[in-house]
């Protein structure tokens, strides 16, 4: 019997575009101002971040926007251990969802500049931006998110 | 057999780039429409199906996103094909003659401008010995209708009637994208992209959504004055290699339209997935459609081609024709794969 064949390369490339839509692009575009902007939905008044344009509930357009602060809480989390390729943070480090003030979703984020044990939920956190001059339509110009300063503090931080 | 019609249909207009939305946002007003046609409140539809690909939108799972668009809240019993919508109404009517729900949204959707669409269809081959060639839609739809024009069937004159017909009906379609009146002779001016193709025998490139509502007996009777009961439907695969199919007729489409009853009484209107000239001619042969049946009249894929949503379009638009009393009986044909693999058949009468 001759030797098996245990693969072939194909190497596969497709380039896309990516259609944020009207929803995403204010919420994308409100991040390069330090805003986070969701979308109210007109019939049960939930409030998304981010948005995607409808009501998962309601299935309806949702069309209001509505600017949240940038400063939250903890609603639920865990604690990265695990090394795996291409990770850009060294473990332990801790994931979040977060609920901002003024939202009825959560976003979810990095929590540093605090031990990932002593993290809990319902911890009040706030967003750290990128430098001035980094500022991107993109969920990573918000770098991650931190104990919040001042307790109830709203908008941008220092 | 339990008794099951189309009682609404709506589409988005195909545009070639829908820069501005997302798959959601251009879902939602396809979807509201339809279901506000139907008379059936949302949450009383017993059934949800979608066809759509992620590889349009290169993103996995794109189509559980799209749950946003309909609200799925109380939990709602949903299933999704990666196919053309024309299919996931295949699902929905087979689960409708369960018995035990009696209206079913089915909803596709496709944006084909976000990448390349003749390479991304080039994954659709075989993986290994295929798909690294990239072999592109068009080369192999040429190759297709190299083989037809060498059976002497047909000409080149016949391919190019079909889009002069297919962009002339059009005219009369709000939603289509290729319109207009076109000279014979001009079109056949025109250089070969892949001959023998030329322009105006491919499809344009589409972005677009598309929604219909079924019910069964009678809630189709109570909700909608004139229902498009679907008396057969059927969907038949052939082999995926090219090589081993005779690409000049489908039999796949043969028999699905024997197997959905098509018969011998002719159809009024039928609404043809041909997403290229030769496509249609292959196919009116095959199904066997004479000359008295108005064939496409919506202008079909040669006039708007979301790709995913473009099948399940000819069964919207062939039974439109019957619920505004157009038409008596309507055959609608939607094709998957290259080169017509793949074929469904859904025959359409009044009552």
């Amino acid at each position: 019997m001759s030797e098996r064949v245990y693969g072939v390369k194909t190497p596969i490339r497709l380039d896309y575009t990516y259609t944020a839509g009207r929803a995403r692009t204010a919420f994308l575009r409100g991040l390069e101002q330090k805003h986070i902007v969701g979308q109210r939905c007109p019939e049960c008044k939930n409030v998304y971040v981010p948005p995607t344009g409808g009501c998962p509930i309601c299935g309806v357009q949702t069309d209001e926007r509505v600017e949240v602060a940038s400063s939250g809480k903890v609603e639920k989390f865990c604690v990265v251990n695990l090394p795996f390729y291409g990770q850009q943070i060294t473990p332990p480090y801790v994931c979040a969802s977060i609920q901002l003030d003024g939202a009825d979703t959560t976003l979810f984020h990095l929590i540093q500049e605090i031990p990932a044990d002593e993290v809990t939920i319902g911890m009040r956190v706030e967003a750290v931006w990128r430098p001035d001059g980094e500022m991107e339509p993109s969920a990573e110009t918000i770098q991650y998110f931190r104990p919040e300063s001042k307790p109830g503090a709203n908008g941008a931080n220092a | 057999m339990r008794e099951v019609a189309v009682v609404s249909f709506a589409q988005s207009p195909s545009v070639r780039s829908e820069a501005n939305r997302n798959e959601v946002e251009i879902l939602l007003p396809v979807v509201r429409e339809a279901v506000e046609r139907s008379g059936i409140p949302r949450k009383e539809i017993g059934f949800t199906c979608s066809g759509s690909c992620d590889y349009l939108a290169g993103q996995p799972f794109a189509f559980v996103m799209a749950l946003d668009a309909i609200g799925a809240w109380p939990p709602i019993r949903e299933s999704h094909v990666e196919m053309d919508g024309a299919w996931a109404l295949y699902e929905a009517w087979v689960r409708l003659q369960h018995g035990d729900v009696d209206s079913a949204l089915v909803y596709a959707f496709g944006k084909s401008s976000l990448g390349d669409i003749h390479d991304v269809l080039a994954l659709q081959l075989d993986p290994y010995y295929m798909s690294p060639l990239w072999p592109d839609t068009i080369s192999l739809a040429a190759l297709q209708a190299r083989a037809l024009l060498e059976s002497s069937k047909y000409s080149e004159r016949d391919m190019a009637q079909v889009a002069v017909r297919s962009r002339a009906s059009a005219k009369s379609n709000p939603n289509a994208q290729l319109t207009g009146d076109f000279s014979l002779d001009s079109l056949l001016a025109a250089p070969y992209i892949s001959s023998p193709l030329r322009k105006h025998d491919c499809p344009p490139i589409s972005d677009g959504a598309v929604a219909v509502v079924l019910a069964a007996g009678d809630l189709a009777r109570k909700v909608c004055a004139k229902p498009a009961w679907i008396r057969g439907i059927d969907h038949r695969i052939e082999p995926q290699a090219l090589g081993v199919r005779d690409l000049t007729t489908s039999a796949s489409s043969a028999l699905a339209a024997r197997k959905a009853g098509l018969g011998d009484r002719p159809v009024d209107v039928a609404e043809l997935h041909a997403p290229f000239t030769h496509h249609e001619l292959i196919l009116r042969d095959a199904i066997g459609i004479n000359g008295n049946t108005d064939i496409n009249p919506s202008g079909g894929a040669l006039a708007a081609n979301p790709v995913m949503a473009a099948g399940l379009i000819r069964i919207g638009e062939a039974a439109q024709r019957i619920m505004k009393g157009d038409a008596k009986r309507t055959l609608a044909h939607a094709t998957s794969g290259p080169c017509l693999q793949q074929n469904l058949v859904c025959v359409m009468e009044a009552a």
